[in-house]
């Protein structure tokens, strides 16, 4: 029984960082048709934030202060990874708008170029990020039920993210302006609505969030210049079965695959809980090929 | 006769050996050179060349589904993979000499399993290297192209399969060697494989191979089934419309590219003397497509000079600059995307012949018209009342 509590609990664990990577490839491909294969890498630089605060304090005070350094972490990686995704739309992708699949080998060039210059910076092996003091241990459930700390605060952080999209999509002319133009960009453009400021500020607040989660990755492992491949194939086919570009269909999609993969991992192997994974994905699209979340025809 | 027509008529003939020449020219050129190619360069050079060429079918294949199918596959290293890995077998069990191949025996299997055992015959393993990843292929494909999964989606899917064999690759190391993969050969078809005079005829084979190959794509593609191809590339509903089954049409051309995918690996495997699931990944897959854009997608030359191109850049670069390598591999893909589109062969198609052709014949004919309505616009404003028997 505390066994398969503890599995599940991991699933939401896992499920909950794969949701706020996929949220972000969900909000490019709903409003841009873009899919962005540098995501991963928007992980990575979200994830190095706290490391380089951490050495920053290091150096300067002589102690890291993982307690202080983490919290001002948090939304330091969501300004830098934004500030890179920025940067990454304005240089590379408003040019391949209409050419989706030029738009995969363009990002993941992108993508290697990222990893690279990290590689340079950062050094090839991984390191480790101080967690917090008041992050350790863990709520005791029942005697032999311990849930990390960690983890929950992970679930926590994103539960907040969700409702941080949520009150910017429907409570702030920003977001309402981003979804008349996911809805119609022909019709938002002629009312007024600057759609290229409207997809910059989208692609900022994705890669934002996959730089949220890369701040939440440390909490778990080390990390190193690829950190972002290990999941971003995971969030890939969290979006292809949630329905590209659905929001409520990715949330869903991202539970299932999280909780499927654990499921998987600890009755059989870690391998072949991922075959099983893709299998089962493909098999649904079989049955729905647009995914969880049909989009309505016109 | 009027000497206006029979001008024309030379300047289209000459246009016409012009076509023959830049069509049919660079491949002369390149073919020559791959003969003659064991003459001119080193031993160790002429084996880098020939793993170029195993590369150079690999792109051709996948340029056969993605510059004129329009499905970019992200999963094609498998497909060379498990053409790799039915030689490699091959070659391992012909090396073990009727015993348990060795890295089987350290991980603690007894005895061959049953589905390796027929990889012991030349006569089985050696269409199994094109049968082995078309069928698997051809499966995925239908059940993908049949839910009508095609873009972004069919890419991703792709990808995820490339994770997914290499992972398993990795995870069987008692099947199929794990990281290692499969190494250590020593003859083939009872010749020792590293001995240079095997490798310069399977550098020949490789040679013939991707010739032929090119041929069949050329004639299968200038036939009514490429033209349909395209237009399914171009429109897939129109063609739909029109009583054709692009499901059917999508799945045989994807069965026949990740057919010829597994062919490159098998020569390959030889060339090289290993293959392992580092040739399967997620990167080595992705990476086939810069090989075509570089060269040009859509045009059956592109894929052959970009794979040699950028293999060559590749193992001149990383070998001394492995840092340079990843910057400029990451250039690469944004430059051949954003600049480039065409590649390099678009690029010269696009401005040599057109130069050529706008040269001879259509700016003749422009100019011609052109001198005629100033010489008659010139006669009008000097004589505005002058009626001229013909319309110009």
């Amino acid at each position: 029984m505390e066994v398969w509590a503890m599995q599940i609990f991991n699933g939401l664990s896992l499920s909950s960082i794969l949701l706020l990577i996929a949220l972000g490839l969900a909000l490019y491909f709903g409003l841009m048709n873009v899919i962005n294969l540098a995501h991963g890498e928007f992980i990575m630089i979200g994830a190095y934030t706290p490391y380089a605060l951490q050495q920053l304090a290091q150096h300067f005070t002589g102690d890291p202060s993982p307690g202080i350094t983490f919290l001002v972490a948090i939304p330091l990686s969501f300004l830098v990874a934004g500030m890179a995704g920025i940067l990454v739309e304005q240089s590379v992708i408003r040019f391949l708008y209409r050419r989706p699949l030029d738009t995969l080998l363009a990002t993941w060039g992108v993508g290697l170029f990222l990893q690279q210059l990290a590689r340079s910076i950062f050094g090839a092996p991984n390191v480790q990020v101080v967690a917090p003091q008041w992050l350790s241990g863990g709520l005791s459930i029942t005697a032999d039920l311990l849930l990390p700390m960690k983890r929950l605060f992970i679930i926590g952080l994103v539960l907040v993210c969700l409702l941080g999209l949520y009150w910017y999509m429907y409570r702030t002319r920003e977001g309402r302006r981003m979804r008349a133009v996911m809805q119609n960009r022909e019709m938002a453009s002629s009312l007024g609505v600057s759609t290229r400021r409207v997809d910059t500020l989208t692609f900022a607040v994705g890669s934002g969030l996959a730089g949220i989660a890369g701040c939440a990755l440390t909490l778990i492992g080390p990390i190193g210049p690829s950190l972002g491949t290990f999941y971003i194939v995971d969030a890939f086919i969290v979006v292809i079965l949630g329905g590209l570009g659905q929001i409520p269909g990715t949330i869903l999609a991202a539970f299932i695959i999280g909780m499927l993969n654990t499921v998987f991992e600890f009755g059989t192997t870690a391998v072949a809980g991922k075959v099983l994974v893709f299998a089962a994905v493909i098999l649904f699209l079989q049955w729905r090929p647009d995914g969880l979340a049909r989009v309505k025809g016109r | 006769m009027n000497p206006a027509s029979n001008v024309s008529g030379k300047i289209r003939w000459s246009v016409k050996i012009g076509d023959i020449l830049t069509r049919w020219g660079p491949v002369l050129l390149i073919v020559v050179l791959l003969l003659i190619a064991p003459l001119l360069v080193s031993d160790f050079r002429l084996g880098l060349l020939g793993k170029f060429l195993a590369f150079a079918i690999l792109a051709m294949s996948l340029n056969l589904i993605w510059g004129y199918g329009g499905m970019l596959s992200l999963g094609h290293g498998v497909f060379f993979g498990l053409g790799g890995y039915a030689m490699a077998m091959f070659l391992k069990m012909e090396a073990a000499g009727g015993k348990l191949p060795d890295f089987m025996f350290w991980s603690g299997l007894e005895s061959l399993p049953f589905f390796w055992w027929p990889f012991q015959f030349a006569w089985f393993a050696f269409p199994m290297t094109f049968i082995l990843p078309a069928v698997l292929g051809g499966g995925l494909g239908y059940m993908v192209f049949r839910s009508r999964i095609t873009g972004v989606y069919f890419a991703l899917i792709t990808q995820a399969l490339s994770l997914i064999v290499s992972i398993m690759f990795v995870g069987q190391q008692a099947y199929t060697g794990g990281t290692n993969g499969i190494t250590n050969y020593s003859t083939i078809l009872g010749f020792p494989v590293f001995s240079q005079s095997t490798q310069t005829v399977i550098y020949y084979i490789s040679v013939g191979t991707l010739v032929g190959i090119y041929l069949i794509f050329h004639f299968a593609l200038s036939s009514r089934f490429g033209r349909l191809l395209v237009a399914m590339r171009d429109d897939e509903n129109r063609v739909r419309f029109m009583g054709y089954n692009p499901v059917m049409l999508k799945t045989l051309v994807f069965t026949v590219s990740c057919g010829v995918a597994g062919i490159a690996g098998a020569l390959f495997v030889p060339q090289v003397g290993i293959i392992s699931p580092t040739n399967m990944g997620i990167l080595p897959s992705i990476e086939i497509a810069v090989w075509v854009a570089v060269g040009g997608r859509g045009t059956l030359m592109g894929p052959v000079i970009g794979a040699i191109l950028v293999n060559s850049a590749k193992s001149g670069l990383s070998e001394s600059f492995p840092l340079i390598w990843q910057f400029f591999l990451g250039g690469l893909f944004i430059g051949s995307v954003l600049l480039f589109p065409t590649g390099i062969v678009g690029f010269f198609k696009g401005d040599i012949r057109q130069t050529v052709r706008r040269l001879s014949l259509s700016q003749a004919k422009g100019q011609a018209r052109a001198l005629l309505h100033a010489g008659i616009g010139g006669v009008g404003k000097i004589w505005p009342n002058a009626s001229f028997p013909w319309k110009p």
